[in-house]
């Protein structure tokens, strides 16, 4: 299991890829949450690109498995993903945000092809998945479920309502991935609310912790596999990840939650990234 | 009485929730009592700007709704005013169990400011649309309903949110509201009590928050086409102005309501209900959200597109006035 070099550079490739389409899309949009999107990229990347069974001829397919993106403001990171897997064209991507367009701020599951729910209002994400877990296991269904979460997200207590049932059904194909960027809007999460110790709530909960680099593919994948392996007690990935991630300027800045980026801004921004995907091209991972 | 004279500088420069903001700074200056809550959306609804004189009187709970709600009524409790601020979805719909028992049921003294109201937060899709709030809201017992039209109503609006004790929602929007008022003067801001804005005997439109200015454009169009229409800023949803509204069914016959959110159970439901008590016939129509989950857009665009606009108001009048009445001053046989 795991990846392969070659995996290794085609996702590397990927995520600089639509790291910059992220960027691009930000400024069609007037706007969008660029910090929480460009943390989570390598983990839309590995979802989407290595892992998840989906058909883009066919996004509704019954045994596709199931991503929902719970920190559902970055739609401006998610949609390039999706566009660029082929549910739906590229051009819309300039429509963002704009009057009557199928896609805005918080992605809408009956306007993009893809999307497997509605999200943008914070903690529904897990319980969503838990409830597509049961369902699966009734229709004897072998599917994943991965979420995505925002580490502030987990301030909401519906989050560990989720995570206390998911271990209880011993939902083990639910793949919660927590990116753990430590930031939230009003400032760092240990700041504002502290979440800490946080790996030790998730085990309190009767989850496995498994801790990684959110900005490595190696340890993503190995993550995922841990999860995807286990039997009786639900595996929750903790991504350590910076906000703004591949932009110097943004990285790690909570004040960077939400931007707008202008022509000159998206040129810059992409050189940054450029910078940043070879250089971390170039530690081949290690 | 706080001591409020923004000028209109101020209401160009700043946005309505910077309004709220530099009131409530104020209000906490002269009232010890007065603290603040957030959860993770301080800076957003700008209940932030306590931060810089009374840090230790703003609380964050972090994206925590219902945790706030709950911390604002043990605050309330313990004698304090508690303000609590987050977008109106998160207060009416996340928060609203608690905001139902911890505060309205055992009738606490909480403020709860919502912003980003109606589809001021248009291109942020329906997650973040807030066009059920007043429904809700008003249904809350012991709870008032406050709606400003523009940045000078909502000081107004906020200061008298604070003076009247038990709780009260007041929802504001996002950004930058077009001014209604030119004056802080001109705004006559009286809990319960109906503004009127312009006479009018023909019809009555009855706007509230960010609808008032687009009813006042679409009054003075029609003051050209020879049609006087009376323009109601009811700000205050709960406890509505019955008076009002009686008079605007005996002067005029005519309703229009004009709202951001959805068409039943806000502003037209609550005007409907006291109409519908009176007995008389009233050619009537709502607009607002024709029951739907809006599409994304800019809020102008929005209003526009779901006929709530100057547009929209217009084609409505243009179609009540062409309803027929019995020519007949005498009411008092009618049932
Ligand atoms: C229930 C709810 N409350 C508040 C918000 C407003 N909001 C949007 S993003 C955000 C911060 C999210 O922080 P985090 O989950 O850490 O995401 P990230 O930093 O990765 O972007 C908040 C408070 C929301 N979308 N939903």
């Amino acid at each position: 299991m795991g990846i392969s070099e070659q995996d290794f550079n085609m996702l590397e490739d990927k995520a600089r890829e639509l790291r910059k389409l992220t960027v691009q899309t930000v400024s069609w949009a007037g706007g969008g949450h660029i910090g929480g999107a460009l943390s989570a990229t390598d983990i839309l990347t590995m979802i989407y690109y290595k892992y998840a069974r989906v058909d883009v001829k066919n996004p509704k397919w019954e045994d596709r498995d199931r991503v929902i993106v719970s920190k559902g403001h970055i739609g401006v990171g998610y949609a390039p993903v999706l566009a660029d897997k082929g549910f739906f064209d590229k051009e819309w991507l300039k429509t963002y945000n704009h009057t009557e367009s199928k896609l805005g701020m918080h992605l809408d599951v009956n306007k993009v092809p893809g999307l497997d729910a509605s999200s943008g209002s914070l903690g529904h994400g897990l319980s969503i998945a838990l409830g597509n877990s049961l369902g699966a296991k009734l229709l004897k269904k072998d599917i994943n479920i991965y979420v995505i979460m925002g580490d502030g997200e987990c301030d909401e207590g519906s989050i560990w309502e989720a995570a206390m049932a998911i271990s209880h059904f011993k939902a083990t194909n639910v793949i919660p991935i927590v990116d753990r960027n430590r930031c939230m809007i009003d400032g760092p999460t240990e700041e504002v609310m502290k979440l800490e110790p946080f790996a030790d709530k998730w085990r309190a909960f009767g989850f496995d912790v498994v801790e990684i680099d959110g900005h490595n593919m190696y340890q993503i994948a190995e993550a995922f596999d841990k999860a995807k392996a286990a039997k009786d007690k639900p595996v929750v990935i903790i991504a350590n990840t910076f906000k703004g991630c591949g932009i110097s300027w943004m990285q790690d800045k909570y004040e960077y939650h939400y931007a707008s980026i202008d022509a000159s801004g998206v040129e810059k921004s992409v050189a940054d990234i450029d910078a940043y995907h070879d250089a971390r091209k170039a530690k081949g991972g290690k | 009485m706080a001591n409020l004279n923004y000028t209109m500088l101020e209401a160009t420069n700043m946005t309505t929730a910077e309004m709220y903001g530099s009131t409530l700074v104020q209000l906490a200056e002269q009232d010890s009592k007065v603290v603040g809550l957030s959860a993770d959306l301080a800076k957003s609804t700008k209940i932030g700007a306590l931060l810089d004189k009374f840090s230790d009187r703003l609380f964050n709970a972090g994206i925590a709704e219902q945790n706030m709600f709950g911390m604002a009524a043990g605050l309330a409790q313990m004698g304090f005013v508690p303000f609590a601020s987050t977008f109106a979805i998160f207060t009416a719909m996340r928060g609203l169990d608690q905001i139902h028992t911890d505060i309205c049921y055992q009738n606490l003294n909480v403020k709860m400011i919502a912003t980003h109201a109606g589809l001021s937060f248009g291109q942020a899709g329906s997650t973040h649309h807030c066009t059920e709030d007043i429904a809700i809201m008003r249904t809350m017992a012991n709870c008032k309903v406050i709606v400003p039209c523009d940045g000078f109503e909502t000081a107004k609006a906020v200061a008298a949110a604070y003076e009247t004790p038990g709780p009260v929602y007041l929802r504001i929007n996002r950004g930058f509201d077009m001014p209604v008022y030119k004056s802080m003067d001109e705004c006559k801001f009286e809990l319960g009590k109906a503004q009127e804005m312009k006479e009018g005997t023909d019809l009555t439109i009855i706007a509230t928050g960010a609808c008032v200015a687009r009813a006042m454009d679409a009054a003075k169009v029609l003051e050209g086409e020879g049609i006087r229409a009376r323009v109601l800023n009811m700000h205050t949803i709960k406890p509505i102005d019955a008076d009002a509204i009686k008079k605007a069914v005996h002067d005029t016959r005519r309703i229009i309501t004009v709202e951001d959110h959805n068409i039943y159970g806000g502003l037209g439901s609550a005007v409907a209900e006291v109409m519908v008590e009176t007995g008389k016939a009233c050619a009537f129509k709502k607009l607002g959200v024709p029951d739907v989950f809006s599409i994304i857009g800019l809020h102008e665009d929005l209003m526009d597109y779901y006929g709530y606009g100057a547009n929209g108001i217009l084609a409505a009048a243009r179609e009540l006035m062409g309803a027929d009445f019995e020519e007949d001053d005498n009411w008092d046989d009618e049932i």
